[in-house]
């Protein structure tokens, strides 16, 4: 089957200052030079940072010894098959399901959203958890908001739950992921080899870089947190690279124009205080504890898995895809493969017919390598 | 999912502030936000939340990125993602009371 791959700007090196870019990249290859063993491997944590290292063909001006590689940064990708089929059988049994577009064609056990609305369910994409709870007055229908993303996110669903006007027939299916303790799973899997993380610079917005403090001290291993320019990322991977040759493991905050120590009290307070972390499964990498964000007992009330009994049963005795099987995806999230690496990238597996989660979210890695390329051949 | 923009304050009434993003005005919630926010202000917004206000002398660093790539086509996925963060400050804020 040809390679359908539509790179739209794929490697256009196109920087606002070429000359600083080129700076930091030959900064960026003494530095390497000078720790003088590869691969040095350095990960990032954040579906926009791929976008951008991918768009901006970042990655072709990289020493060849540094290896850059997307972790665990995609919030609907790692949202595991039975959070999506909680949402396929609430959908099924009649309340309307307002979620995040990238949220209708995750895979779930037999079925996705979108299948669900195929067959009848009713499935709204909403930008906004305000704009789930507006459905919700404009219908006598329960209204089920299924809740992805990371910290960023949550803190607006925890703004929404907090309000005291909401209708009765609202209720959130968080599937909300918090990142700092999966970044402490990926620094454990020997073969992942990372010596480096990249941090999400808008997730740190609310967190503040202090919250990555404790990561480098038990782990030894530097943190950077980087804004989204392709200026921003590579001056993060010549920190990073500079704190690796001194031996010198810190945080260092990259993006002191969106990020601070503390970050966003006001935000962190209320997300608190609506959720608390929960162990459970990040699909296709590991049992994280801590990693997952659910409601509090004190929001019952908007519990939807306190409202409604969710039986998934009827859906685990539904036959697997095959193709599903063949899926990398959790590989990929770990660091451990490439989309390269993955017989279906590209063949039985494209936007268009997505196999993993990886290829739905535009935060995904595979979707972002399919339109922009990946690793160039050099 | 994870890409906050940037927009200026026009006006703020209670916690729903009217938001200018390249000239499209949209409401944005004021919930999260950490500091005060005033007409002339820029806050990074973030699925319908204003979560930064952006100090002043860091806008025009802030926005350059923005700026190119809306100048990209519709295709592009990360201009699309923008433009659906744009979205979601809806013209009619769950809760806001101000005109659209």
């Amino acid at each position: 089957m040809p390679d359908k791959r539509v790179r739209s700007s794929a490697n256009e090196l196109k920087f606002r200052d070429p000359s600083q870019a080129r700076a930091l990249a030959e900064r960026l290859a003494d530095l390497c030079a000078e720790v003088g063993r590869e691969p040095i491997s350095l990960m990032h944590v954040c579906g926009t940072h791929e976008q951008a290292i991918a768009k901006y063909g970042l990655r072709t001006i990289l020493p060849k010894s540094l290896d850059l590689i997307m972790g665990p940064g995609c919030p609907v990708c790692v949202t595991d098959m039975p959070e999506v089929d909680e949402a396929v059988v609430l959908a099924e049994d009649g309340a309307l399901i307002a979620t995040y577009g990238d949220m209708l064609r995750v895979p779930g056990t037999a079925k996705s959203l979108a299948d669900a609305q195929a067959e009848g369910a009713r499935v709204e994409v909403v930008y906004s958890a305000a704009q789930a709870v507006d459905l919700a007055r404009s219908t006598q229908q329960e209204v089920v908001f299924f809740a992805s993303g990371f910290e960023t996110t949550a803190v607006a669903t925890a703004a929404v739950a907090l309000q005291d006007d909401l209708p009765p027939n609202f209720s959130i299916l968080s599937a909300h992921k918090y990142v700092p303790p999966a970044m402490e799973i990926v620094a454990q899997i020997p073969a992942t080899r990372v010596e480096g993380f990249v941090a999400a610079g808008h997730a740190a917005t609310i967190t503040g870089w202090g919250i990555f403090e404790p990561f480098v001290e038990r782990y030894q291993i530097p943190v950077v947190v980087a804004g989204f320019e392709p200026l921003d990322i590579l001056a993060a991977l010549v920190r990073l690279v500079e704190l690796i040759r001194d031996g010198t493991p810190a945080v260092s905050n990259m993006y002191p124009r969106c990020v601070t120590r503390e970050g966003n009290r006001v935000a962190l307070e209320q997300m608190w205080k609506v959720f608390r972390t929960a162990g459970g499964r990040w699909r296709g990498i590991a049992d994280v504890p801590d990693g997952n964000l659910r409601l509090r007992p004190e929001f019952g009330h908007l519990d939807a898995r306190l409202k409604f009994d969710i039986d998934m049963q009827r859906l685990w005795q539904l036959a697997p895809s095959a193709l599903a099987e063949r899926c990398i995806c959790g590989a990929i999230m770990s660091g451990l493969a490439s989309p390269s690496d993955c017989e279906l990238f590209g063949k039985e597996c494209d936007p268009e017919n997505p196999v993993g989660a990886c290829m739905v979210s535009s935060e995904g890695t595979c979707k972002i390598w399919y339109q922009y390329g990946g690793r160039p051949d050099l | 999912m994870c890409l906050g923009v940037p927009g200026r304050v026009l006006e703020v009434e209670g916690l729903v502030a009217t938001v200018d993003f390249w000239g499209l005005r949209r409401q944005v919630r004021l919930d999260v936000v950490d500091e005060p926010v005033r007409p002339g202000d820029y806050v990074l917004n973030h699925v319908g939340f204003a979560i930064r206000r952006i100090p002043a002398e860091e806008i025009q660093e802030t926005l350059s990125l923005y700026e190119e790539l809306l100048r990209a086509g519709e295709s592009d996925m990360m201009a699309a993602d923008v433009r659906g963060e744009i979205e979601a400050s809806s013209e009619s804020a769950a809760g806001g009371e101000a005109d659209a």
